[in-house]
């Protein structure tokens, strides 16, 4: 098969994998050694794939980075790639994601950032623009940081429809435009907190992941701050999802693309006790479209295991079959080619995983 | 009125600045003030300034700068004035794991 190239983000740099097979590895890194890596992407739509690095250094601050030649050279933007107009009165403190928009728009790629807000790039990610409808937003005095900071890390563009974007945040929930960017509405319906008097709050949730299936836009799965969540309605509603899963606390999760394609979590035993159940790694899996869970995790360590799967760090490839990829906060990264129910350590001893992204290289 | 400073960056800077860690500067504004000096260093070295100063203008967090050897966090942070011939020294403080 053509090359697979994994982009592991950690705490201390950015690590590039390649495979020929995607059981053997070859790595590169660390790349922007010592910036923190919150935030990657692989971006194919180009002719030539560009990796987009969102890092920050605790002295320098955050930037992005780009690359054209995978990852053999880097660019800056002098101006900074990101950053506020000066009478929004705030400073960026991290990119929390860069996320590609659809085919058919091959220049558009959008950030999230903390503080929550989101920008929007026209030029394949050489420039941000704020969109400010979503920073001027009456709830945004409500929204308020969680353990991570205020942040909004997760962008899912309509694939054929450019009105419509789903952000989320923590704390602050689901917001959708349906409108080209011009409002936002939350879209939270269904989702219960356990950290507010209000159990199902018009917005404030503390939303930790959404990802969209690739066949039906309007399939989406949601990791909660405690709850999993389905929605079949765009985000007009959420339903539970937790039938077969051991605990409904977690952060990372993915969807493998086609028609066969299956949502991949990896869940933690609670709130207050962020670990895998009983200490045992396993990922979970959804064949039903989040009807249902199933356990996924030969191979994987049966016991102390006592390390977790962050939002960014549960992803996939393109690849056929679909590689399913996880990286853990103590440094290793672990893949399944076979629709993750084999899995296989494919590096250790790295820094934190904080993301990690797949593409399959032509 | 020209004021003359000479800058001095961490080895860690020097790519971001020419390749140079000492900058000399000529301010041409009239009471010049540390927020000034990076205003012209930014016109030059602007990769350099990013990584001193937020977009709001405030001094990062972890970079500490010494006006003759005084910290400016105990003078008027960007707003401490500089006189001819001083030396504007930045250092990254303690941080990390």
């Amino acid at each position: 098969m053509d090359k697979v190239m994994l982009a592991v983000g950690t705490r201390k740099g950015l690590f590039l994998g390649r495979s020929d097979n995607r059981l053997d590895w070859e790595w590169e890194g660390p790349h922007q050694s010592m910036a923190a890596v919150a935030a990657v992407a692989i971006d194919t739509r180009r002719a030539t794939p560009r990796i987009l690095v969102g890092g920050r250094n605790e002295h320098w601050g955050p930037a992005v980075f780009t690359s054209d030649d995978l990852g053999q050279s880097w660019s800056e933007e002098a101006g900074g790639s990101i950053s506020f107009p000066k009478d929004a009165g705030a400073d960026l403190e991290q990119i929390w994601q860069l996320r590609p928009g659809p085919d058919d728009r091959p220049d558009e790629v959008w950030a999230g950032v903390e503080p929550s807000a989101l920008f929007r790039s026209g030029d394949g990610g050489g420039t941000f623009t704020l969109v400010q409808s979503l920073w001027d937003h009456p709830h945004r005095p409500d929204w308020r940081p969680g353990a991570g900071g205020q942040c909004l890390h997760t962008i899912e563009p309509h694939p054929t429809d450019p009105n419509r974007v789903l952000v989320a945040m923590s704390t602050g929930g689901v917001y959708v435009t349906e409108d080209g960017t011009k409002s936002w509405n939350p879209a939270n319906r269904g989702i219960r907190v356990p950290f507010m008097p209000d159990p199902e709050p018009e917005y404030g949730q503390c939303v930790h992941k959404v990802v969209r299936d690739t066949d039906d836009p309007d399939l989406l799965v949601l990791q909660n701050h405690g709850g999993v969540f389905r929605s079949t309605d765009g985000a007009k509603s959420w339903q539970q999802s937790e039938t077969g899963l051991p605990a409904n606390f977690g952060f990372g999760m993915t969807r493998t693309r086609g028609s066969d394609g299956s949502f991949f979590i990896f869940p933690l035993s609670a709130d207050m006790n962020r670990f895998p159940v009983d200490g045992r790694a396993a990922v979970y899996r959804s064949d039903d479209d989040a009807n249902t869970w199933q356990e996924s995790r030969d191979g994987l360590p049966d016991s102390g295991f006592h390390t977790l799967v962050l939002r960014d760090a549960l992803t996939s490839d393109d690849g056929d079959p679909t590689g399913v990829y996880f990286g853990t906060r103590s440094g290793e990264v672990w893949g399944s080619v076979d629709r993750g129910r084999s899995w296989n350590q494919l590096v250790s001893h790295l820094p934190d995983v904080l993301c990690v992204r797949a593409a399959v290289l032509s | 009125m020209t004021v003359n400073v000479t800058m001095q960056l961490p080895a860690v800077l020097a790519d971001v600045a020419g390749g140079r860690r000492t900058l000399a500067v000529q301010l041409d504004t009239a009471d010049p003030t540390l927020s000034d000096l990076l205003d012209v260093v930014g016109c030059v070295h602007p990769h350099l300034v990013r990584r001193l100063r937020t977009e709001s203008g405030q001094l990062r967090r972890y970079v500490n700068v010494f006006t003759d050897g005084e910290d400016v966090r105990n003078a008027q942070g960007t707003e401490t004035p500089l006189t001819e011939n001083v030396v504007v020294l930045v250092l990254p403080s303690v941080a990390g794991g």
